[in-house]
């Protein structure tokens, strides 16, 4: 049983509420933070931790931390990114829904770190119920004197808001979740300036995802160094990995990175294997936007090393053969699952979240879609696959913000991988819409190239 | 005198050019000029905040300074990216910049309608040069293109919603220049459109601008409305003393009538002074204007349709292989009444007619 | 006439004193969500021009905004909004059937109301409730691990109301 540092306590009766989370240990980073610590000290302890930024691109959080700049009598913010919509991605809607005061632990040492006074919650319109939530673990959180002025007598004052989105992917970027808090369209900022520098209001501004923030709680109780030891190389700490598709026991699982992939998916402490005793065909290990990957290539590396569940062992191999941690949203298909649909699935998606404001993505995203259900639908090309290609190439890093590449990567590794399963949809456009291509050779052990 | 400004030395396709810090990669290829400075659809110098959507002005950083010489891992976009010292940037020298804009034009086009032929903005239109410099001959896409509901601007501003390519300079132009915006960009990805979302005139003085910053067709001038191509007016320079504007525009003859008003443009197509609706609309009489004499226009351009700078005359074989010039082997009149030299049909009052032919002198 | 009452004008200025002096447009996207469940579940040109008045914004700032996020409805929509998830993690579940069995049983097409308008059906992109799928959303709340029955009975308590 791997260690939990973050839902260790999620299913406490009343833990939701301020006095069992209290009861249970609650509060005590901050009162340790604020007593104890100065904020370069939070921000040290944050670096030695080695927690990588939980939302997807796994950027160092106390370097992040360490970037913002403070000019003298400007106001700085810390934003909470709880615009959780990556298909695939739904840890932080469970760690807020379950146990809030965590996040609102974590956001006070955090704003206390960065010197936030202001610090934001911006979450998903969808969630309204969640948003809810956190509205009222913030005042019983005030109510108890870990908010407002003089918090503890230290001397800090935080206020926390709560601010919900509208519906658009798009906002979980950070500069167009910027744009979106200032009451604007979420469309992505051109960078520099960063955030660090000019982000909110056009003061200096952090954000971060919601589960990096609650993580900030067990490494200051514990300790950066003692965190460390959790994990394996640069995945230290516990990572929440959401599971869904085509298991017995989707949900939201915290693990420590020590597990391997096969561990994950076939134990019953995770995911309980595949339903009605299906093989596994693919699966996209980090949400949506990260390179699914064949059954064969997801539970070995290249080398033929076993897969484990960090940053490291998921991206083994690069783009090639291996694929990424990205948000933990763990998307698994069987081998009744058709490569292709659920490829155009997210297509569709891209071309829905695009935001418009540069070419390739606004014009490209809504093309790969329209190539993609041609194919699915019986009606496509051989050439077909080549130009679908061609598109996703001349997004990827030419676009703005980092959507582009997100709706080119899905498309470049179904290629990659499964590009007899295109095929067969070209060749046979009748049979395709009767019936599925199967597991074909996707799960058949690798060659692996013996080295002397 | 104001101490002198440390200049930063930045190379771009292997021509070194000396800068102020803080100028952006374009401008200090602008600088250079030529092939060097990259296109750019988006970008418009006098709006602040313009740029960085259309991304045909990408290009490659193969060194990033001299103090921190690695390469930057993309593509960057030249109008928002400044130059640092020892910065080594490719432009045309960068295959990847090649591909990468033949992409951009491509993602451009995909949605554009093929309507030059009645366009308005043919021939002096930034799309259409990009298309010639940098696109591809056919099109890949096989999809019905993008259409979208008819807006009505007013009585001056004629919109054509399929032809924008979201550069959102009639944005910032509005957001600069009047203190009321009322057009703006609705809807979100490919459905984005340039629109007031209740129909809604607009009749600000110096709106008339957004036409001149308009890269493409998608607002034209509806006082010139289908009245005449481009390339059939003579553009001079000429001003007029204005309460309300500098008075400093462009008129566009053919023969003594003027066909429409715009702002002087520089080199690289922008405005130079924003001019006023009441110069741009209500003038279009010689009598209103100083003319001060013809304008220099960019030869580089479809307006001066099949008259490309660097076009290559093919080269006459036919003395390499002969040895000699060909001589003329027969005289067509002589087998032909038809082509009779004394018959100019240009100046026959009607379509030519046989009897035009029949060995009557040209009347 | 488009007008909040006391209580809601309140909220607003709650919501605008979250957010520095001057920027009172940050609380466009919250007051527009109350406009539209204060005013018939859309936001009606009038509704916004309203809002705009109360932030002090030019009303096309407020278009641009509103017609840029998904859950801004403007058009009229039926008085259960159901919003069914059809991205990948729910389309392996099953959301596809759902899609249809609704269509089927409510006589509506995607993006249709049926005639009592009572019911909109709107295919939606990811929810984030990707473990519990196929679901929708409904008003506030998600209703997941959807089946036909499930349907069923959603519709009829719906109908209920």
């Amino acid at each position: 049983m791997g260690r939990k540092l973050l839902l260790e306590k999620a299913h406490v009766e009343g833990i939701r509420y301020y006095d069992t989370y209290r009861r249970e240990g609650g509060y005590r980073s901050v009162e340790k933070a604020l007593n104890t610590m100065s904020p370069e000290q939070v921000v040290d302890e944050v670096k030695k931790s080695g927690l990588r930024g939980r939302g997807g691109a796994g950027f160092p959080t106390g370097m992040k931390w360490s970037f913002i700049a403070k000019p003298e009598g400007i106001p700085r913010h810390l934003v909470c990114n709880a615009d959780e919509s990556e298909p695939g991605t739904f840890k932080d809607r469970y760690l807020m829904e379950f146990i809030p005061h965590l996040l609102i632990e974590g956001l006070i040492v955090s704003s206390y770190a960065l010197g936030s006074a202001s610090t934001y919650i911006y979450i998903r319109g969808e969630y309204a119920w969640v948003a809810d939530i956190l509205e009222q673990a913030i005042a019983e959180a005030k109510q108890n004197g870990w908010l407002g002025k003089n918090i503890q007598g230290s001397g800090f004052d935080c206020e926390i808001y709560v601010h919900r989105g509208a519906g658009a992917y798009i906002c979980g970027e950070e500069t167009a979740l910027i744009e979106s808090l200032e009451g604007k369209r979420g469309n992505p900022r051109i960078k520099p300036p960063f955030p660090a520098v000019k982000g909110a209001w056009d003061r200096p501004t952090v954000v971060n995802n919601v589960e990096s923030l609650a993580a900030v709680v067990p490494i200051i109780n514990m300790g950066g160094e003692e965190y460390v030891k959790i994990g394996m190389g640069k995945s230290t700490g516990t990572k929440l990995i959401s599971a869904c598709g085509n298991i017995n026991k989707p949900g939201v699982y915290e693990i420590d990175m020590t597990i391997s992939v096969e561990e994950f998916i076939y134990s019953d402490e995770y995911c309980g294997g595949i339903p009605n005793g299906k093989r596994l065909k693919a699966c996209i290990p980090g949400g949506s936007s990260v390179p699914i990957l064949p059954a064969n290539l997801l539970l070995k590396t290249a080398k033929g090393d076993t897969r484990m569940m960090n940053y490291e062992s998921l991206s083994d191999g690069g783009f090639a053969t291996g694929t990424m941690m990205g948000s933990g949203g763990f998307i698994v298909l069987d081998e009744d699952q058709c490569v292709v649909r659920h490829t155009m699935t997210l297509a569709r998606f891209y071309q829905h979240e695009s935001c418009g404001q540069c070419s390739p993505c606004r014009e490209g995203t809504g093309w790969m879609h329209r190539i993609l259900r041609n194919i699915e639908t019986g009606k496509g090309k051989s050439s077909d696959i080549d130009l679908l290609w061609d598109i996703q190439r001349k997004i990827e890093g030419n676009t703005i913000c980092p959507l582009g590449d997100a709706a080119a990567w899905p498309v470049a590794a179904a290629i990659r991988h499964f590009r007899d399963e295109f095929q067969w949809h070209v060749d046979h456009p009748e049979e395709s819409q009767t019936r599925n291509y199967g597991l074909a050779h996707y799960a058949d052990p690798l060659q692996v190239p013996v080295t002397a | 005198m104001s101490e002198e400004k440390k200049l930063i030395k930045v190379t771009i396709d292997n021509i070194t050019v000396e800068v102020e810090p803080g100028t952006s990669i374009l401008n200090a290829a602008r600088q250079i000029g030529g092939d060097v400075a990259p296109p750019a659809m988006c970008y418009y110098s006098k709006l602040k905040g313009s740029g960085g959507k259309c991304r045909t002005c990408l290009v490659e950083v193969a060194a990033g300074s001299t103090a921190d010489p690695r390469p930057m891992p993309k593509l960057v976009a030249s109008c928002r990216t400044n130059v640092m010292d020892g910065m080594v940037v490719k432009n045309i020298t960068s295959e990847k910049v090649i591909d990468a804009r033949k992409g951009i034009v491509e993602f451009l086009l995909i949605n554009h309608p093929l309507d030059c032929p009645i366009c308005d903005q043919a021939g002096e239109c930034k799309l259409q040069d990009l298309s010639y410099d940098n696109g591809a001959p056919g099109t890949r896409y096989e999809f019905p293109r993008r259409t979208f509901e008819k807006h009505d601007l007013g009585p001056y501003i004629q919109l054509h919603m399929t032809r924008c390519i979201m550069c959102f300079r009639c944005v910032f132009t509005a957001d600069q220049l009047t203190n009321q915006r009322v057009h703006g960009i609705l809807d979100r990805g490919e459905h984005a459109e340039i629109a007031t979302y209740i129909s809604k005139s607009l009749d600000h003085d110096f709106i008339g601008n957004v036409i001149d910053v308009c890269p493409v067709g998608a607002l034209t001038d509806k006082t010139f409305r289908f009245k005449n191509r481009v390339w059939f007016l003579k553009p001079v320079d000429a001003h007029r003393d204005c309460p309300k504007c500098s008075g400093k525009v462009q008129l566009w003859f053919r023969g003594d009538e003027v066909f429409r008003v715009t702002a002087r443009k520089d080199q690289w197509g922008e405005v130079e002074d924003w001019i006023c609706n009441e110069c741009r609309f209500e003038k279009k009489k010689a009598a209103d204007w100083v003319i001060e004499g013809p304008t220099k226009v960019d030869r580089h351009s479809v307006i001066s349709a099949n008259h490309y700078v660097g076009m290559h005359k093919p080269t006459e074989i036919e003395p390499e292989v002969m040895g000699r010039n060909p001589r003329l082997l027969m005289d067509i009149h002589s087998v032909s009444e038809v082509n009779r030299p004394e018959i100019d049909l240009s100046r026959l009052p009607g379509p030519a007619h046989s009897d035009n032919f029949n060995g009557i002198e040209n009347k | 006439m488009i007008q909040f009452s006391e209580e809601k004008l309140n909220k607003v200025k709650e919501i605008v004193a979250r957010y520095p002096e001057g920027k009172q447009k940050s609380a466009l996207i919250p007051v527009l969500h109350i406009a539209q469940d204060t005013f018939g579940g859309w936001l009606d040109a009038p509704v916004m021009d309203y809002v705009a008045g109360l932030l002090q914004l030019e009303p096309i700032e407020v278009y641009e905004v509103a017609t840029f996020y998904s859950m801004f409805n403007l058009k009229p929509v039926g008085k259960f909004l159901l919003e069914v998830c059809q991205t990948g993690p729910c389309m392996l579940n099953g959301s596809d059937d759902i899609i249809a069995y609704i269509t089927e049983k409510l006589g509506i097409k995607p993006g249709e109301t049926t005639p009592d308008g009572l019911f909109t059906l709107k295919p939606t992109e990811c929810l984030g409730a990707c473990g519990y799928a196929p679901m929708m959303q409904l008003g506030k709340t998600y209703r997941e691990h959807l089946t036909r029955e499930k349907v069923d009975q959603i519709i009829a308590e719906a109908k209920q109301q």
